[in-house]
């Protein structure tokens, strides 16, 4: 017999948060109830967190359970409570939890602020580059952050470049290489001579055997038009 | 001031330890004082090639830590002048080489040798780190296929970036590609990627082309550095090889398919 019988340990999963201003349970269940329609099957009985951070007064824990159990939800906890709603959350057999969303609020906000002040300080400068003046080799990953990137050499198999602007290739592209990589979907991939494993651009993607045909060997820009990626000739 | 040269590859069973030993031998024949260092702790195999194996007392990882100094632990090869091996540990695993104990070693080398060839294990974990780091001159020993290709790709990232010189931003290691296994036969027949082909895919200087050759097996199974076969094609491709290494301008031999004369049809060749 295995002694072992018995284990407890930490895991991660994806819950849903529910934020609401109004957590009385009339307006709370119209507007659940309006929301469920929408997707009913992929709520139906879903571990669902309560998120208390804009929360003042105490709603009524046992009466929002209940009409969870009956919206086919389930109530597992809280987050972002005051200590005086975290307890009776508690005392409703719910579980409090750490908003893990208060620290990362509290990052982004400070990066933007730090990315304003970037921004105004290189106002009507166009989009920084990236130069990279060797090959790029098999293993090797380049990221150019908020900028184009331009490699000198060939991208080797097994190589990613990747960038939030362009990206402009002068040797061969035989690795991936990720254009728009910030969601812009106007940035282009050019390079020398196409061959790559993998094209992107904000996100569409494209493999080698679609990239079979007219360009495959030759000097090629790939852009995204109607969500849909196009090569043509580099002229 | 000694050079240093890792033999290097990525993939394994490309011909490192042979490129190494017949290397390391040409130098000597041209009397540089080398000595080869068989980085791949573990599976011992540089002693074998140079046929010195039943002379292996110490080893390198004996001198890293301390239990045997160099003058014990160097084998000086019976047939050459100026040539020295120092054997890998058969013993222990990569891990029993640090950074600062293979520094040691190569900087008490350096004083006396004028090549240093560092023999390095496949793979692109610790030994293999270990055995390009302090490198100034790195020699890419591929097969004309692509997964052997892609590997040295690989390897020649490693050297830009993970070598001391590339840390310390000194000049770049300078890189070197030799072809072994090279099979014009093949080339023709499109079975196997030619020297243009890799070059392309690689963009790196070419060192040499060793043709596929029976002598290179025959050489590792008697304990003789293929370059001692003088009358060998693989024997001369490696001497040629050596040349360029020093310097020299060598046209490049035995690319194409050799044309059969009429006698030699006749008479079988």
């Amino acid at each position: 017999m295995s002694d072992q019988s018995l284990e407890l340990k930490g895991s991660l999963f994806p819950l849903s948060v529910l934020s609401c201003a109004d957590l009385s349970v009339s307006s709370l269940s119209q507007q659940l109830r309006q929301k469920l329609a929408q997707a009913p099957a992929f709520f139906y009985q879903a571990p669902i967190i309560l998120n208390l951070a804009d929360v003042q007064q105490a709603p009524d824990f046992h009466a929002i359970k209940q009409l969870f159990t009956e919206l086919k939800l389930v109530l597992v906890g809280v987050c972002g409570a005051s200590s005086e709603l975290k307890q009776q959350a508690q005392q409703a057999g719910l579980a409090a939890l750490q908003l893990a969303k208060d620290s990362k609020t509290a990052v982004t906000a400070s990066s933007n602020t730090r990315q304003t002040a970037v921004v105004t300080s290189t106002v009507n400068v166009p989009m920084d580059s990236k130069i990279i003046e060797q090959t790029v080799r098999s293993g090797q990953q380049v990221y150019a952050k908020g900028a184009d990137l331009i490699v000198k050499g060939t991208v080797g198999a097994g190589a990613e470049v990747i960038a939030d602007g362009n990206i402009h290739i002068y040797g061969t592209l035989r690795g991936k290489a990720i254009a728009g990589a910030g969601g812009d979907s106007t940035k282009r991939i050019f390079c020398y001579n196409l061959q790559a494993e993998l094209v992107s651009i904000a996100g569409n993607y494209w493999l080698s055997d679609s990239l079979q045909g007219d360009f495959w060997g030759k000097p090629a820009c790939i852009k995204l038009q109607d969500d849909q990626l196009v090569l043509a000739e580099l002229a | 001031m000694a050079k240093i040269i890792v033999v290097t590859s990525g993939k394994g069973g490309v011909g490192k330890t042979t490129s190494s030993a017949a290397i390391g031998t040409g130098l000597a024949l041209k009397g540089k004082k080398t000595v080869i260092i068989d980085f791949d702790i573990g599976l011992r195999n540089l002693d074998l090639i140079m046929g010195c194996e039943r002379r292996v007392v110490y080893d390198f990882v004996n001198v890293i830590n301390g239990e045997a100094n160099l003058k014990q632990t160097l084998i000086k090869d019976k047939r050459i002048e100026n040539l020295f091996i120092l054997p890998a540990s058969q013993t222990r695993d990569k891990d029993a080489l640090t950074k600062e104990g293979v520094e040691r070693v190569l900087n008490e080398l350096a004083k006396d040798f004028d090549f240093i060839l560092c023999d390095s294990p496949a793979g692109i974990e610790a030994g293999a780190m270990m055995a390009l780091y302090f490198a100034d001159e790195a020699v890419v020993v591929t097969n004309p296929e692509v997964s052997s290709v892609r590997d040295s790709d690989r390897i020649l990232g490693m050297l830009a970036s993970k070598s001391r010189r590339a840390e310390q931003g000194l000049d770049a290691i300078k890189e070197h590609l030799l072809l072994t296994r090279y099979n014009p036969e093949r080339v023709e027949k499109g079975e196997m990627l030619s020297v243009e082909d890799v070059k392309e895919i690689l963009s790196i200087d070419l060192l040499g082309v060793i043709p596929e050759s029976q002598a290179v097996l025959n050489a590792s199974n008697s304990g003789q550095p293929v370059i001692l076969d003088k009358d060998s094609d693989a024997g001369q491709a490696y001497l040629d090889t050596v040349d360029r290494l020093l310097g020299e301008k060598v046209p490049f031999r035995f690319l194409t398919v050799e044309k059969k004369g009429l006698l030699k049809r006749i008479f079988g060749g």
